[in-house]
C-alpha cells in the first residue's frame, strides 16, 4: 500500500512537470509561426507605433493585396519550385534506387568497390571553390540544371535503398532470371513496386530538400524570372530588387508598399503549402526517420 | 593480366548492371572527384581568364596568408565552439524531450505536442531568419514590442554580438528538438520493458527508473550521436549562419564559422580564389583525420556503428 501511494506521487509530479516542460517548448515551437501569420495580417502603418504581436493591433489585408495585384512574380517562383520538387524526386527516386540495385545484387562482384567510391565523397571533398568552379565550367550560370543537379544523388539515401532492397529474399529475382527477364526488367518490373513504402519515405526527404533549397540559386541564378520560392523570399528580405519588381507591375511606389508586412504575408505564402501537408506526411517521416536510425 | 581477364569477364556477364551504375559513377566522378583534383586551385593564384591550368602557381603562400591574418584561429575557434554547444545542448534537450515522451500517458495531447515539436524541421532557414528578423529587429520586432509594453527600453539585438551567440544555438535547438528527439525515442521504445516492471516490482520510483534503467541503456545510443556529430566538428551548418546572420559584418567575431568565410570571399567578385580554395582545403583535410580518428574510436567501443 505505502509503495504504492509513493509511486502515484512520484508519477504525479513526473507527470505535472513533464506536461509543462513539453507544453512550453510545444508552444514556443509555434510562436514564430503565429507572430508571422498575425504580423502579415497587421497593417503596416501602425507596425512603429505597436509592433509584431501574437495578435494585430490594426487588422489590415493590404500585404496581401499588394501581393496579389503581381501574382506572375510570385506565381513564376512557385512554378520553378514545384517544377523542380517534382522533376528532382522522380529522378533522383529513379538514379538512387537504380545505384542501390546493383550495389546490393550479391553476385556483383565490384559492389563493395563502387560502394566505397561513392562513400570516400562523403569523409573528403573538395570543397566550395572547386565545385563551383566545375559547376560554372558546365555552364551552370542562370541554368535550371543548377537548380536539380546538386541535390540529385545522396550517398545517404543510396546506403538506405541497398539496405530495403537486401530485406527483399532474393529468390524473386532468381526466379525471374531464370524466366529470361534481364536485370533492369527485374529491377524496374519487379523491384521497384515493392519498394513503394520506402521509396516514397526518401521521396519525401528529397523533396522537402527541393522546396527549402536556395542555396544553389544564389551562387549561380541571377534572372529574376528563374528564381525557386525559398531564393525569392530570401530577395524580398536582403534587397531592394525584389520591392522595386512588385512596384513596377503595379505602379505603386516602393515608398509607400506596406514594405515590412508585405515581406511577412510573403513568408506565409512561401511556407503555407508545407504546413498545409503537414499533418499527411508527419507519419511518413517519424516512420522514414526511426528506419534511417538503423545503420545500413 | 589476371585482374584485366577477371574485369573482363565481370563486364560480359554483369553487363546491364555495369550500365545501371554508369549515371552514379559519371555523377560522382563530375561533382565530387573532378572538386577533389580542383583543390591545386588552393595553390596558385587563381584567375578567372586563364583558368584553372594557366593560374600561376603560389605554393603554400594562400594557407599562410589564412594562418598570418589571424583569420584561422577565430574561424576555427568559432566552428568548434559553436558545433560543441550545438552537439552538448542539442543532446541534453533531445534525450530529455524523448523520455518525457516516453513516460508520459496522454496520448492525444502527446501527439499534438510532437506534431508542434517537428514542425520547425520542415521549413527552410530563409524562413526561420525571416522569423527571428521579425522577433528581434529593432523598431518594430516582438521583443521590444513585448519589452516595450512591461516599461522596458527596448533592446539592439542586431548592434549587439554577444547575444547571437545564444540566438543561434537557441535556433538550432528549436528547428531540431522534435526530429533529434525521434531517434531517442527509438532507442528507448527498444528497451526489453520486463527491465521496468522489475522495477515496479522492486518499488523504484520513476526518476530511480529513469536514472538507472533509461540513461544507462541509451548511453551507446547517445556517445554514438555524439560521435558522429563531433566527426562534422569542422563543417559549418552553412544555411543557418547565412540566414540568421547574413553580411551583418558587426557581427562576425561571433558568428563567423568557416563555411560563412570561404562563401563571402567566394562571393566577392574579382577576388582571387585560391585563399577560399586553400580554407576549404583545410576544412576538408583536417576533418577527414578527426573522422577516419572517430571512427576508429567508434570501431572499438561498437563495432556495429562504424561508419567503414
Amino acid at each position: 500500500m505505502a509503495k504504492n501511494k509513493i509511486r502515484r506521487i512520484d508519477m504525479l509530479i513526473f507527470t505535472i512537470i513533464g506536461y509543462i516542460v513539453l507544453g512550453c517548448i510545444s508552444i514556443l515551437c509555434l510562436i514564430p509561426f503565429l507572430l508571422t501569420v498575425s504580423g502579415s495580417f497587421t497593417d503596416d502603418s501602425s507596425l512603429f507605433e505597436y509592433g509584431y504581436r501574437l495578435i494585430p493591433q490594426e487588422f489590415s489585408l493590404e500585404a496581401y493585396k499588394l501581393i496579389f495585384q503581381a501574382p506572375e512574380v510570385i506565381a513564376k517562383a512557385y512554378g520553378v519550385t514545384i517544377v523542380l520538387v517534382f522533376t528532382g524526386t522522380l529522378l533522383g527516386l529513379f538514379f538512387i534506387s537504380m545505384t542501390s540495385y546493383v550495389l546490393h545484387r550479391k553476385d556483383f562482384k565490384y559492389r563493395n568497390k563502387f560502394s566505397f567510391f561513392f562513400f570516400f565523397t562523403t569523409l573528403f571533398s573538395g570543397g566550395l571553390v572547386p565545385w563551383y568552379l566545375v559547376m560554372i565550367g558546365l555552364g551552370m550560370k542562370n541554368n535550371y540544371l543548377a537548380l536539380l543537379l546538386p541535390h540529385l544523388f545522396s550517398v545517404f539515401h543510396i546506403i538506405i535503398m541497398r539496405t530495403f532492397f537486401t530485406s527483399i529474399p532474393e529468390s524473386i529475382g532468381e526466379s525471374a532470371k531464370l524466366d529470361g527477364a534481364g536485370d533492369f526488367t527485374i529491377f524496374a518490373r519487379l523491384y521497384l513496386p515493392m519498394s513503394i513504402p520506402a521509396l516514397s519515405t526518401i521521396g519525401l526527404f528529397i523533396a522537402l530538400t527541393y522546396w527549402n533549397d536556395w542555396y544553389p540559386a544564389m551562387l549561380f541564378i541571377t534572372n529574376p524570372d528563374m528564381m525557386p520560392l525559398q531564393y525569392h523570399l530570401y530577395k524580398v528580405f536582403n534587397s531592394m530588387q525584389a520591392a522595386q519588381i512588385v512596384a513596377q507591375k503595379t505602379g505603386i511606389p516602393v515608398a509607400q508598399m506596406p514594405a515590412e508586412t508585405f515581406k511577412m504575408a510573403m513568408t506565409v505564402i512561401v511556407t503555407g503549402p508545407v504546413i498545409l501537408v503537414y499533418p499527411f506526411i508527419q507519419k511518413y517521416f517519424v516512420k522514414g526517420m526511426t528506419v534511417g536510425a538503423v545503420k545500413g | 593480366m589476371h585482374r584485366t581477364n577477371s574485369l573482363l569477364t565481370e563486364l560480359k556477364k554483369n553487363k546491364m548492371l555495369f550500365l545501371m551504375l554508369i549515371p552514379a559513377v559519371l555523377y560522382f566522378i563530375i561533382f565530387s572527384y573532378l572538386p577533389m583534383g580542383g583543390i591545386i586551385v588552393a595553390f596558385k593564384y587563381f584567375e578567372f581568364d586563364k583558368g584553372i591550368f594557366g593560374s600561376p602557381w603560389v605554393g603554400f603562400k594562400n594557407f599562410a596568408f589564412f594562418f598570418q591574418s589571424g583569420q584561422a584561429w577565430l574561424l576555427t575557434k568559432n566552428t568548434i565552439l559553436y558545433n560543441l554547444a550545438f552537439i552538448a545542448a542539442g543532446m541534453a534537450v533531445q534525450v530529455g524531450v524523448a523520455i518525457l515522451f516516453s513516460e508520459l500517458k496522454g496520448r492525444h495531447i502527446k501527439k499534438m505536442m510532437q506534431s508542434s515539436l517537428l514542425l520547425p524541421y520542415f521549413i527552410s532557414w530563409v524562413v526561420v531568419g525571416s522569423f527571428v528578423f521579425g522577433i528581434f529587429n529593432y523598431e518594430f520586432g516582438s521583443l521590444n514590442t513585448l519589452l516595450k509594453g512591461w516599461g522596458m527600453s527596448p533592446v539592439d539585438v542586431y548592434g549587439n554580438p554577444s547575444i547571437w551567440f545564444f540566438i543561434i544555438v537557441g535556433f538550432y535547438l528549436w528547428k531540431l528538438v522534435g526530429y533529434g528527439s525521434i531517434v531517442y525515442l527509438a532507442a528507448i521504445m527498444g528497451i526489453n520493458p520486463e527491465l521496468y516492471e522489475s522495477a515496479d516490482l522492486d518499488g523504484a520510483n520513476i526518476f530511480q527508473k529513469i536514472r538507472h534503467i533509461t540513461l544507462p541503456l541509451l548511453k551507446t545510443t547517445i556517445i554514438i550521436m555524439i560521435l558522429l556529430q563531433v566527426g562534422g566538428i569542422l563543417r559549418g551548418n552553412f544555411d543557418m549562419f547565412y540566414q540568421l546572420v547574413g553580411n551583418n559584418s558587426l557581427l562576425f567575431n561571433q558568428t563567423d564559422v568557416i563555411d560563412t568565410f570561404v562563401f563571402r570571399a567566394l562571393n566577392q567578385q574579382g577576388l582571387d580564389l585560391g585563399m577560399p580554395a586553400a580554407v576549404g582545403l583545410y576544412q576538408s583535410a583536417v576533418g577527414f583525420i578527426i573522422i577516419v580518428s572517430l571512427n576508429a574510436l567508434i570501431k572499438k567501443i561498437n563495432p556495429d556503428y562504424a561508419l567503414f
